[in-house]
């Protein structure tokens, strides 16, 4: 088991058609997903080749369903049309859509985020701006490499793409669960809060590695809920520690503003509710191995 | 991307928002120019993304066009806290009777928009929030609803702004959210928001941000851009699609992806403080399908800041292969190398993940003696601070 994406989940591709979502569909197949089709209004009707692999090509996300079962979107739709396309798949109500998409418009966020409230968050939308949610072994939803890590009983969350490939490599000999990529913009689907819950209630989950950066007050607040909810040991690490304010550091909402959102404050805030926190990855990483012995 | 006053003040008037009249000058003859067409009393104001400027002396009063070019001739080329002015601002005088606050912005930890509304204005909302936290009203906005008539009588009454203001001010909150959103602003700060002598209420200053990620809907946005802050390597970087940030230490850092280029500066920076206390010499993210092509230009980015005496080159193949990307830095370097452009400084690479195996077995290859390859993250940032310390 793992959370949110396992074997069984049936997965299509908003944007199959596109240069990223045929790349990446392509990956998905590899890595032993279950993708079962992908949409794009003007090629409905058509089918998709990937390697001797031949997927239909629906107009929309709510058909796409009606014909697969499908129960996982992964978006690959240019910024322009992420609002439109996270609309159309929380009006199907998929269970699950991973926004891959970077760049996206923190307005057009707050409005499909508003928009899932509004129609009862039947939806659990990851990202945008994120590398989407791996289980290794079972099913892989996004842009995560397949063969960093083999199947393990670590749970991981992070802000970053590649800082979570460094992280599943470094402690690729113990394996994970499901690595979860929530992405760096200032509005996300998905939080730090939301995988710690699912990873404590996961029975294949020992224990939680959470990788935050400089921005926000995310990391605090996912202290707080630790101190209240979580008995899985966690071990924290934060990006940005030598960041200077007002600067920012590529995600739009790596950024610290007057003295709020800096790694110092992350990291005091996680270690006085027991988290250990690492300096750096492979300080984390170290921490964790001692975790699990 | 913030806005000097000036802007934010055009672009409320462009909304339909009251403000007084103004202009902006980057000479004292155009502030000469500016202050004869309004008319009468001016304040010269200096055009700096950074508070305490009143302080500083950045804001002055003019009585007539001589004063003013005056006045004009004192404030440009200050220096403000780090900003050297080169432009002021001149606006109409008010008689200011009451000074109220009032703002949007994005809440992310509600993932939407709160507003922010007081009778204290004129001050730094920090210090009213602490001190007199019950003069300070909080309003959330529902993403999907917005700000209308009702939403802003619900804003007006929070506040307590007083009752010969309420109806003007429900005006203003409707008309400057309409701003926010058509704008794409993730900012918009109005401090003060004044009542005048004849009873009217004005926004006279402005502090707007604009979410960079929707200039693709805003092509007017671009002029916007302060051409004379932005550094030239930034510039460059830009140009080339780079996202590069100019910090000021001695290592070059290269990376992909942006939790892991900012992780490789702090690693970087605890190695400095083994090593003369070297740091980063900036943030340059070369992104996921990074290609040989990227790296060059990355490389010569990094390499063409002076500051720099070695570089970090730090890579973890997700999507990326590492086999592309010792590619590209060994093209980089003949590239460099053809344009005449000799490189000189020491470069430490440590590739992972994809492909890394034959991505070193290129490295290994070229033979570079430039080149240097560590296969930990932790042992190339100790090896790239000690030569930048040696280079010093």
């Amino acid at each position: 088991m793992a959370i949110w994406l396992t074997k069984d989940s049936k997965v299509i591709v908003q944007g199959i058609t596109g240069s990223e979502g045929s790349k990446h569909t392509r990956r998905m197949l590899a890595a032993g997903t279950n993708v079962v089709g992908g949409t794009n209004p003007r090629k409905a009707g058509t089918t998709v080749d990937f390697d001797g692999t031949s997927l239909p090509v629906f107009a929309t996300v709510a058909e796409a369903m009606k014909e697969t079962g499908a129960d996982v979107t992964v978006i690959f739709v240019p910024p322009a049309g992420t609002k439109s396309a996270v609309v159309e798949a929380i009006d199907a109500e998929i269970p699950l859509a991973v926004v891959i998409t970077e760049g996206v418009p923190v307005q057009d966020s707050a409005a499909f985020w508003a928009y899932n409230l509004d129609k009862g968050a039947k939806t659990r939308i990851i990202g945008p701006n994120c590398p989407g949610i791996a289980s290794p072994g079972a099913s892989n939803a996004g842009i995560i490499p397949a063969d960093i890590t083999p199947q393990g009983r670590i749970g991981l969350v992070s802000k970053s793409g590649t800082l979570t490939y460094q992280m599943m490599y470094e402690l690729r000999d113990i394996g994970f669960s499901t690595c979860v990529g929530i992405g760096g913009d200032p509005i996300i689907g998905t939080t730090h809060i939301d995988a710690l819950k699912a990873f404590q209630d996961d029975p294949d989950t020992d224990a939680i590695v959470m990788i935050g950066e400089i921005g926000g007050d995310a990391e605090e607040r996912a202290a707080e809920f630790i101190k209240a909810n979580v008995t899985k040991p966690v071990v924290g690490y934060i990006a940005g520690f030598t960041a200077p304010p007002g600067k920012t550091m590529g995600h739009a909402g790596a950024i610290i503003s007057g003295s709020a959102g800096t790694a110092d404050a992350k990291k005091a805030a996680l270690e006085a509710v027991g988290v250990k926190v690492g300096k750096t990855p492979s300080e984390t990483a170290r921490l964790m191995r001692e975790v699990m012995s | 991307m913030d806005l000097f006053e000036y802007q934010g003040r055009d672009l409320f008037e462009r909304h339909g928002l009251p403000v007084l009249g103004g202009g902006v000058a980057e000479t004292p003859q155009e502030a000469r120019a500016i202050a004869e067409r309004l008319g009468g009393k001016v304040v010269v104001k200096a055009q700096v993304k950074v508070g305490g400027r009143g302080k500083a002396g950045g804001v002055k009063l003019a009585d007539g066009a001589d004063e003013a070019e005056a006045r004009a001739t004192d404030i440009l080329g200050m220096d403000i806290k780090g900003h050297t002015v080169h432009k002021v601002m001149l606006a109409e005088t008010a008689d200011i009777k009451e000074e109220y606050y009032l703002s949007y912005l994005l809440d992310r930890a509600n993932r939407t928009f709160l507003c922010i509304a007081s009778v204290a204005g004129g001050m730094e909302i920090e210090t009213v929030a602490e001190e007199q936290p019950e003069r300070v009203a909080k309003i959330a906005i529902d993403a999907s609803k917005g700000v209308d008539e009702a939403k802003a009588r619900e804003i007006v009454a929070a506040a307590q702004y007083p009752a010969e203001v309420a109806e003007q001010i429900v005006d203003i909150a409707v008309k400057l959210w309409q701003a926010f959103v058509a704008e794409d602003a993730t900012l918009v700060e109005v401090n003060p928001l004044a009542k005048v002598g004849d009873g009217r209420v004005l926004l006279l200053d402005a502090k707007i941000t604009l979410d960079e990620n929707a200039s693709f809907r805003h092509p007017d946005h671009d002029a916007l851009v302060d051409q004379s802050a932005v550094d030239p390597l930034e510039q460059a970087a830009k140009a080339k699609n780079l996202n590069y940030v100019k910090l000021d230490g001695e290592v070059g850092i290269i990376g992909n992806g942006a939790g892991l280029v900012m992780s490789t500066l702090d690693v970087v920076a605890y190695a400095g403080e083994r090593h003369g206390g070297v740091k980063p010499a900036n943030f340059l993210d070369i992104g996921g399908g990074a290609s040989a092509q990227v790296m060059a230009n990355g490389l010569e980015i990094v390499l063409g800041d002076p500051a720099v005496k070695s570089v970090f080159v730090n890579v973890f193949g997700g999507i990326t292969a590492c086999d592309a990307v010792a590619n590209g830095i060994v093209q980089a370097l003949a590239l460099l190398a053809e344009r005449g452009e000799t490189v000189t400084k020491p470069l430490v690479v440590r590739l992972d993940g994809n492909n890394a195996e034959a991505g070193r077995a290129i490295l290994d290859g070229a033979n570079n003696s430039l080149v240097e390859r560590v296969d930990t993250m932790d042992g190339a940032a100790e090896r790239a601070a000690e030569l930048a310390a040696a280079g010093k």
